[in-house]
């Protein structure tokens, strides 16, 4: 066994563990952490594809962005987990059963006899000046220039939704108006009275 | 050496475990959103995968795309459920039945 399969199987494993974990742990919060493990593991697998510029982008993305978000949810709406304890059920046998077809399914269109070393031979390793995130954006800023932006819209639109969405304005609640503040003169804010000297009692 | 067939299969198998996780945990609407990742995760190895063996990066173009998109849906879906959570005290799917369906 080379190095290479074992680095493949060993990751592979941890992956495919804390999948399962993700969906049997009953603390959503356990189940975001082994979500994480998950995509460190893709990361590792997507580096031995040589897709470097995207696997450092699943690390910081997902980990850092979008699992951060999930969790920073997750405790933040304080959810009783008793009412949502109603564990592998009525429901585990036929989501199984959906399962097990689904995976056998999936694994003898894409198993060894159609996707194997003899129909798609490995490919030579590329050099080790070779720049993955170079050869990603000729691409990107060529060929793909305006999906591109158009990623860059949909990101802005995601934005202005999630804002615009959780936006609360309390009642009540004190504000500077910043409109007011800008065109208030000196003679609203300030009157210079002028009245005779007294004398101290 | 590892053959294209090894990935597709652990993919296929991680896209399994997410269905399944669809419908053991159909009433926590955070795992559900995290098993949604899952899948999307599992294509995103395909297309890196068939990337790889065909030698063509158009493959990783994709998923580059699919992550953006992904991450914009994971934003505005938690985003949704932060409103339903302060609205009706409640992320239980049974009980989002308003619209009879």
């Amino acid at each position: 066994m080379s190095f290479e399969q074992i680095v493949f199987y060993f990751f592979s494993a941890i992956l495919l563990l804390s999948a399962l974990a993700v969906i049997t742990v009953r603390n959503p919060v356990h189940a975001a952490l082994f979500l994480v493990l998950a995509f460190f593991t893709t990361a590792a697998l997507w580096l031995l594809l040589e897709a470097e510029f995207l696997a450092i982008t699943l690390v910081l993305v997902y980990v850092g962005a979008v699992m951060v978000l999930f969790l920073f949810v997750v405790m933040m709406l304080d959810i009783n987990t008793s009412t949502l304890k109603e564990r592998l059920g009525s429901y585990l046998p036929v989501g199984g059963l959906v399962a097990v077809l689904a995976i056998a399914v999936m694994a003898a269109a894409v198993g060894r006899d159609h996707f194997g070393l003899e129909q798609y031979a490995a490919p030579e390793r590329l050099a080790a000046d070779a720049s993955n995130t170079r050869m990603i954006g000729e691409q990107l800023y060529t060929v793909y220039l305006y999906p591109f932006e158009l990623a860059a819209v949909i990101l802005l639109v995601a934005i202005i939704a999630a804002i615009a969405l959780t936006l609360r304005t309390r009642p009540g609640s004190r504000y500077q108006n910043i409109d007011k503040q800008v065109k208030v003169k000196r003679d609203e804010r300030l009157r210079v009275v002028k009245m005779d000297s007294e004398e101290r009692k | 050496m590892i053959a294209l067939s090894d990935y597709l299969t652990v993919a296929a198998i991680l896209f399994g475990l997410s269905v399944v996780g669809m419908f053991i945990n159909r009433k926590n609407i955070i795992v559900l959103l995290m098993c949604i990742e899952m899948m999307l995760l599992a294509v995103n190895i395909n297309f890196i995968a068939f990337s790889h063996y065909l030698g063509d990066v158009t493959g990783q173009i994709f998923v580059f795309f699919i992550l953006t998109v992904a991450a914009a849906e994971a934003a505005i879906g938690l985003a949704i459920l932060v409103v339903l959570f302060r609205n009706r005290g409640t992320i239980n799917v049974t009980d989002m039945d308003t619209l009879k369906g």
